[in-house]
């Protein structure tokens, strides 16, 4: 048995301890937010936050997480009730296909929990390894702009 | 602290006398106004940018998300933080105004159009060597780059070593002006790849191990150094790759940034295997047929040894059951490495395919696992391996913030035991602590 914390809640999870943590996540716990794209960390779209930094679920055993803090997409806020950085990408229409959107979102939510004000060079940068297939990358862009106004005014969540 | 204490003591006496012997400066070169594109020759240009691909001139000389040659890189020494110089044609902050005169005197002297002397990260020990013909190409190809207005910040010299005089005295001591001589008992290739290897691609800055003062250790050439936090390999006789390096693997190597039984070009060099990518065939190849022979012939245990190597990891490429050995050792750090190894790293480095973009290299190949010091693997491993910004290239993802400090102990020294198969790093803790710490 493996005991994580996710979204702030205590879970076990009867899991081998080799087993990606994207795997535990969808399988076990059924978060669907993660998705798996490619499996060997090159693409981003299973990013979730570990410890309040990005971590590519799919090369990362969930052995390692075990009691610390791993927060998904869904953590950040409801259907009903999103929060900041998905209204944020609500606002700005950047998904098209939405797969990699997950794991911009919390690419982005583990930088503006860290730094509220980044240039745009820092978003650039930090943003660097997620991949859009899409190309909706110039709106993804202005929706991190957008909820890091949004943090500075309200918080994140 | 204490050893410090000495140390610092030490370099304080060792300058006192480098003060005494040194001179303060030399004349000026008049300044000229910046030469127009047309002054140069189209070919010599070209001839030129080859040369400052070799030179590596661009790494240093621009700034992260800086514009190319316009400086401003700040390099961190023992003895302070320099910033690299803008090297474009901008009249005012860059070298605009330098007569070919004045930048043969740089190259060849390590002094400023000014007079002053130039701090020796600047690897003039190493630019000494390159003829007038090739410095001329080279000013070609600077002087016709965009002039960028930018205004290097100024250099945070611990005292006393921001007393630029000092360095005429270390210059006394440690620098050796003159050209490149040919050894005749050796072929043209050689020759020529010994004449950018130890000039212009200054190979040593990084390999060769460097003296209380800054200086290349003559005597212990290409015996492994450092360069901005990672281990420069040797690459003589005690070069730690667990496969002798041949002349053709280096070739492939330099001008790919990868080599399918040895490694991906990783920190600082994988901007020199960048920059190789551009250069003729022809020099690429004559580097590594002079960094090879820098290496003895191996011995007969070491070829055996890189023989099993090689049979292991050709063994794990065409068994789908890859699974990684048990650890030798039942210990628990043993156990959580081993762990850690199978859910993190072994679907890339240990799943049965050969190097690709979905199969890494396996480890027992691996140089950074082999390594007198533990620094670059768990550099590698924190940092992953990332093409810069909006350039292509060799790609790993990083581990940092997926693994706490003591589980990147554990896997660090789990592959050096199981992989490595080499005595255990001891300062595995603290190089973690570091690299964490640093966020480099």
């Amino acid at each position: 048995m493996v005991t994580l914390s996710v979204n702030g809640r205590m879970q076990q999870v009867d899991a081998a301890p080799d087993t990606p943590l994207l795997y535990v996540l969808r399988d076990h716990l059924q978060l669907n937010g993660a998705k798996y794209g490619c499996g060997l960390g090159q693409c981003g779209s299973c990013t979730v936050m570990v410890d309040g930094q990005a971590v590519l679920s799919c090369v990362t055993p969930v052995s390692v997480v075990q009691n610390r803090r791993i927060k998904t997409v869904e953590g950040l806020g409801t259907v009903a009730d999103p929060g900041p950085m998905q209204r944020a990408f609500i606002e700005e229409q950047a998904a098209q296909c939405g797969f990699c959107i997950p794991g911009m979102m919390m690419r982005a939510q583990a930088l503006l929990e860290r730094n509220a004000s980044p240039s745009q060079a820092e978003i650039r940068s930090h943003m660097n390894q997620n991949l859009c297939r899409c190309g909706t990358h110039m709106r993804i862009l202005r929706a991190i702009e957008r909820a890091a106004a949004a943090f500075k005014t309200g918080g994140g969540r | 602290m204490r050893m410090r204490g000495v140390l610092v003591r030490l370099r304080a006496c060792a300058f006192g006398l480098l003060l005494l012997v040194g001179c303060a400066s030399q004349p000026a070169i008049d300044s000229t106004e910046p030469p127009a594109r047309a002054a140069f020759d189209a070919a010599l240009i070209a001839r030129g940018a080859q040369l400052a691909a070799i030179g590596n001139c661009k790494d240093c000389h621009t700034a992260s998300a800086g514009k190319p040659y316009a400086g401003g890189r700040p390099l961190k020494t023992q003895f302070g933080t320099i910033y690299a110089t803008n090297i474009t044609p901008d009249a005012e902050t860059g070298i605009g105004r330098w007569s070919e005169a004045a930048f043969r005197r740089a190259m060849h002297e390590g002094v400023d159009r000014q007079g002053r002397h130039l701090y020796p990260v600047f690897p003039y020990d190493h630019m000494t060597k390159v003829t007038d013909d090739d410095v001329k190409a080279i000013y070609a190809f600077v002087m016709t780059r965009e002039p960028v207005r930018a205004e290097t910040p100024p250099n945070r010299m611990l005292f006393p070593f921001n007393m630029r005089a000092l360095v005429g005295g270390w210059k006394h001591f440690f620098f050796e002006r003159g050209r490149f001589q040919p050894d005749s008992a050796q072929s043209t290739e050689w020759n020529r790849g010994a004449y950018l290897a130890e000039g212009l691609a200054h190979c040593g800055a990084c390999h060769t191990p460097r003296n209380l003062l800054g200086a290349e250790k003559k005597s212990r050439a290409f015996a492994g150094g450092e360069a901005e936090n990672w281990h420069a390999p040797a690459l003589d006789a005690a070069a730690p790759a667990p496969v002798p390096w041949t002349a053709e693997q280096l070739y492939r190597y330099l001008r790919s940034g990868l080599d399918d039984v040895h490694d991906i070009a990783a920190g600082p060099m994988a901007g020199v295997t960048h920059n190789l990518a551009s250069v003729s065939e022809r020099d690429v190849r004559a580097i590594a047929v002079y960094i090879a022979s820098l290496a003895t012939e191996p011995t007969l245990a070491r070829r055996k040894r890189s023989e099993d190597i090689l049979a292991y990891a050709k063994r794990a490429q065409t068994s789908s059951a890859a699974a990684p050995r048990a650890a030798a050792a039942d210990a628990p750090q043993s156990q959580s490495g081993a762990a850690i190894y199978a859910g993190a790293c072994a679907m890339c480095h240990d799943n049965g395919r050969a190097i690709s973009s979905a199969g890494a290299l396996n480890l027992a190949l691996s140089t950074a696992v082999t390594s007198p010091t533990p620094g670059n693997l768990i550099r590698i491993i924190v940092q992953g391996i990332e093409p810069r910004e909006g350039e292509r290239g060799r790609w790993m993802p990083a581990f940092a913030g997926a693994l706490t400090a003591e589980q990147l102990a554990d896997l660090t020294a789990y592959l050096r035991s199981e992989f490595g198969m080499a005595p255990a790093w001891r300062n595995v803790d603290a190089e973690v602590r570091k690299v964490m710490r640093g966020k480099e």
